[in-house]
């Protein structure tokens, strides 16, 4: 059987789980959320992103319910929870600082948001029992928050706020205080548990990797406006601005002038530089002012003049970043722009040709290159 | 509606029982002494109306104020407080800071023993430290012994029911509130500050006066206002120290009532009394809130 | 660069000589036989045992015990609630003259509160006794727990207090069950301190205690003014003890529980 793909955002039928209606948020006279909309449909790990500051931290806490939003509404399964207080609604949160409470133990601290609904004590049994075994935490339940460790901790905070079984859990930054190495062992496992309970996750973070790695859909943010939503791959393939593709990993801004030319644009971007062109379904209008954005990763080096390329510029090396698996050429063309080219170390001590100085040709293909507008 | 309980009984209490009865003050200082009990006349009565207020502040006059003028006594008791806090408070600072800076330079294991040392007597009995320098400074007292013995006097001084035993017993019991804030300035200096100066050059002592001291600044700030603002309204120590000339403001505001019974006169000192503090008390709060600041 | 000098060892000696001294000489006189308390006469136990014999003392120290944990009390609640309003409370009309009437007691002269509330409890017609001084203790004594409980409501992690509203607590089941054990140990603090204001405070005392009610300061008081007397030692003594177990006692407690807290998270670090 043919695995569907998980993209309700693309089915007109599919309802919602969270909507934000034209939402604006002031702290006095700075505007944090600007008239902004946005939906959010059940079981997907949306990720909110963007740099601190740039309201997505106050888009979660109005979704919790700790910040009235100033203007327009959120609705959750079709129902406004402007009213409803923040211990009535079906959505939990992860806190950043876990916020685990210090004078009860572990198992206590998950059993909190049980006991608060006046369960039956065995149901509290069995759910704290059922979380602590999805979250692999059986052995340390009668300790108290300070005698485990920091990955133990996070387990425990995700653990508490799944405790409920929340329409939408909310996780603010919640690998920040991990090393790396143990949050990238962390990231599996939270997609794992989204997966296990179909959970709507939402996670802010500000770590561009992190959202990728986890996130069925991404949102990009700054100044209070979403900039793109979109998923991972497109996010980082087809960004639609700028911003997008300067913020989600390492690319190359070149500008220039665009003509309209078959099923693209030409870009002339300076004097004495040939004319690059790239393929894009977008129109932006018949000529103008424009940008290309190009992944160093999809730039070729060569030392030798290759044949048949549609974008071919010639510079000299400026700098060489040696990174282990990969390798970045800043190279310098004629005309002043620097081009970074990546090319991945699959032999050892490999490209030990091209040094500093070196002339070399710089290529990549007709669709490798995003034009945006201005 | 629970947030609006819980503001009210705080607040209502402190209105009931700080705000009223100062205003209370004010209006006796504001009235003419009478020989009723309560002796003094209201001159607010509410119960006439607006007529009542009209005539309260047609009523109102700064007799007593003007009283307090005409009799040396009060302006010389006044004049005396203010330099016996000030002279005491500058005494505690060189007691206090060397202490303070010596807890500083300690072992870190020795640290919670000195502080425990220095917090000990603040929870012991005001009144009990105080009166453990009668015995000590009277004419018979130990202190007399020990300078007899040792033959630095031929004759017994006489320190108790005089000024001197007022300045000590002052620098006795105010000392915790003086290396308290010192120390904790101290504590937070980062000692490679002192490395830095003296790398650059200072020698030991210059490294003291031009970094320690400087950023132990707030301390000194802090501990001289706990030690002045309390000493200039003190009563138990002049009472019990002091002799019959020595005049302090709590002590002269105590007999007024007491044993005069001259509640209006009495109202009034304690206005000019904390008009007199304001101006302490005001530079104490901006001290703290810029080290609050400072700390984030 | 810490270093211990000879001059930091002589200041410290010295300035601990000042401050031990006069009461350690109190305690040796509390012992002497003779009722001269400046000549030394020998061992006794004698004044210790006079003192139990004293009704007059005894029942001002009952008096006293039962205004300072009645104060102390009724202060920790309102001062508590105080803290909780100016840390957590956010913007109300009247803010500014609230925190002005939480800090002002803490600065003004005893004699001024003391005449203030005398003059407030005449005019209302109040008796003055047990009632009165508790009212006047509780009073000043609530702005100091408010200052001790709110310096550590500052530090406290709000998120811990939203993570209880999120999980369905009610703001006060929030603070019931999450934000008062936690700052405990600071409103028991808060409480030790009111209760030693209380038992301390002579001239507040003084002003709103009727003829009905003395308190043991009051009682001290008028006994030292005549001079000094073998009796008030022993009493010393006795307060002295009792404050110096006290204080020994909670700090090691503390402590320990520190130390116990330090070693339980470097253990959970290492697994």
């Amino acid at each position: 059987m043919a695995q569907t793909v998980f993209e309700p955002w693309e089915d007109p039928d599919q309802k919602p789980l969270i909507q934000f209606r034209n939402v604006t948020k002031r702290f006095g006279a700075f505007t944090a959320i600007d008239n902004l909309s946005l939906d959010i449909f059940e079981r997907e790990f949306f990720a909110l992103l963007g740099p601190s500051g740039c309201g997505k931290t106050t888009m979660m806490r109005m979704l919790a319910g700790f910040e009235a939003v100033s203007e327009g509404a959120i609705y959750l399964s079709g129902q406004d929870i402007g009213p409803v207080p923040p211990n009535k609604r079906a959505v939990n949160m992860m806190f950043q600082s876990y916020a685990l409470f210090p004078h009860l133990s572990i198992w206590d601290n998950i059993a909190f948001g049980l006991k608060r609904d006046r369960l039956p004590k065995n149901a509290i049994g069995d759910r704290v029992s059922e979380m602590l075994k999805l979250t692999r935490l059986e052995k340390f339940a009668h300790r108290k928050p300070h005698q485990i460790s920091g990955g133990q901790r996070q387990r425990v905070a995700l653990a508490r706020s799944l405790a409920k079984a929340p329409k939408l859990l909310l996780l603010d930054e919640p690998l920040g205080a991990l090393d790396k190495k143990l949050r990238q062992d962390t990231q599996f496992e939270l997609m794992d548990i989204q997966e296990k309970t179909g959970t709507t996750f939402v996670i802010v973070t500000h770590d561009q990797e992190e959202a990728m790695t986890v996130a069925s859909r991404v949102a990009v943010m700054d100044e209070g406006r979403l900039i793109q939503v979109d998923t991972p791959a497109r996010i980082y393939e087809t960004p639609t601005s700028v911003y997008v593709a300067d913020f989600i990993g390492d690319v190359n801004i070149i500008e220039g002038h665009g003509t309209k030319s078959g099923d693209g644009y030409d870009v002339t971007f300076a004097e004495g530089q040939p004319v690059l062109h790239a393929k894009t379904s977008r129109d932006l209008g018949s000529a103008g002012k424009c940008y290309l954005a190009i992944r160093p990763e999809k730039v070729s080096i060569s030392a030798e003049k290759p044949e048949g390329k549609t974008n071919l510029v010639k510079g000299a090396i400026l700098d060489i970043a040696y990174l282990g698996n990969l390798s970045t050429y800043h190279v310098k063309l004629a005309s002043g722009q620097i081009i970074k080219a990546q090319t991945a170390n699959t032999r050892r001590i490999a490209r030990r040709d091209l040094t500093w100085e070196d002339e070399v040709w710089l290529s990549w293909t007709e669709t490798a290159a995003v034009v945006l507008e201005s | 509606m629970r947030r609006l309980v819980l503001i009210a009984v705080p607040y209502l209490w402190l209105l009931a029982l700080f705000l009223i009865p100062f205003l209370i003050v004010l209006k006796i200082s504001l009235s003419d002494t009478a020989l009723a009990i309560p002796p003094y006349t209201p001159t607010l009565d509410l119960g006439a109306g607006w007529a009542g207020v009209k005539a309260f502040f047609t009523g109102l006059d700064f007799e007593n104020f003007w009283f307090l003028t005409t009799d040396e006594l009060y302006w010389k008791a006044y004049l005396s407080s203010l330099q016996i806090a000030l002279l005491s408070t500058i005494m505690t600072l060189m007691v206090g800071y060397p202490i303070a800076y010596g807890m500083a330079q300690a072992r870190d294991e020795w640290r919670p023993t000195l502080m425990l040392l220095v917090i000990l007597p603040f929870w012991t009995s005001f009144l009990i430290r105080v009166y453990a320098w009668m015995g000590i400074l009277s004419r018979e007292g130990l202190l007399n012994q020990f300078l007899l013995w040792t033959g630095v006097t031929n004759e017994p001084l006489t320190i108790l029911n005089t000024d001197t035993a007022v300045y000590i017993g002052i620098v006795y019991t105010y000392l915790p509130f003086m290396v308290l804030p010192i120390y904790a300035a101290l504590e937070k200096l980062d000692e490679s500050l002192l490395e830095a100066a003296e790398d650059l050059g200072c020698s030991r002592a210059s490294a003291f006066w031009l970094v320690t001291v400087p950023l132990s600044k707030s301390g000194i700030i802090a501990g001289c206002f706990l030690v002045f603002i309390p000493a200039l309204g003190e009563f138990v120590i002049p009472s019990l120290l002091g002799g019959s000339q020595t005049l302090m403001i709590g002590k002269v505001l105590w007999e007024e009532f007491f044993n005069n019974r001259d509640w209006p006169v009495a109202s009034a000192v304690a206005v000019i009394l904390l008009l007199i503090l304001i101006i302490p008390i005001i530079l104490f709060q901006r001290n703290e809130q810029k080290q609050r600041e400072a700390e984030g | 660069m810490r270093r211990f000098t000879w001059f930091n060892a002589t200041s410290l000696t010295l300035g601990f000589a000042f401050l031990y001294i006069p009461m350690i000489i109190l305690i040796i006189y509390s012992f002497n036989a003779s009722k001269l308390v400046t000549v030394w006469a020998g061992f006794s136990t004698r004044w210790y045992g006079e003192l139990l014999q004293n009704e007059a003392f005894l029942s001002a120290a009952w008096v006293t015990i039962k205004v300072a944990v009645a104060s102390s009390t009724i202060a920790t609640v309102l001062g508590t609630m105080a803290a909780y309003i100016l840390i957590r409370g956010g913007r109300f009309w009247g803010r500014t003259l609230f925190s002005g009437m939480i800090y002002a007691p803490l600065v003004m002269p005893e004699v001024i509160t003391g005449l203030s509330l005398l003059l407030l409890f005449i005019g209302i017609g109040l008796d003055r006794g047990i009632l009165t001084i508790v009212l006047a203790h509780t009073t000043f004594s609530m702005c100091f727990v408010s200052v001790v409980v709110s310096s550590r409501l500052v530090n406290f992690d709000r998120s811990l207090e939203e993570a209880a509203l999120d999980l369905g607590c009610s703001p006060f089941e929030a603070f019931r069950l999450v934000t008062l054990p936690i700052i405990a140990p600071a409103v028991i603090s808060g409480w030790l301190l009111a209760f030693t204001l209380s038992l301390d405070d002579l001239v507040i005392a003084s002003f709103t205690a009727g003829p009905s009610a003395t308190t043991l300061p009051i009682k001290i008081f008028s006994s030292i003014r005549l001079g000094v007397s073998p009796e008030i030692n022993a009493l010393s003594t006795i307060l002295i003890v009792i404050v110096t177990i006290g204080v020994i006692t909670a700090s090691l407690v503390s402590k320990r529980a520190s130390l116990r807290m330090q070693a339980e998270e470097r253990a959970a670090v290492r697994n």
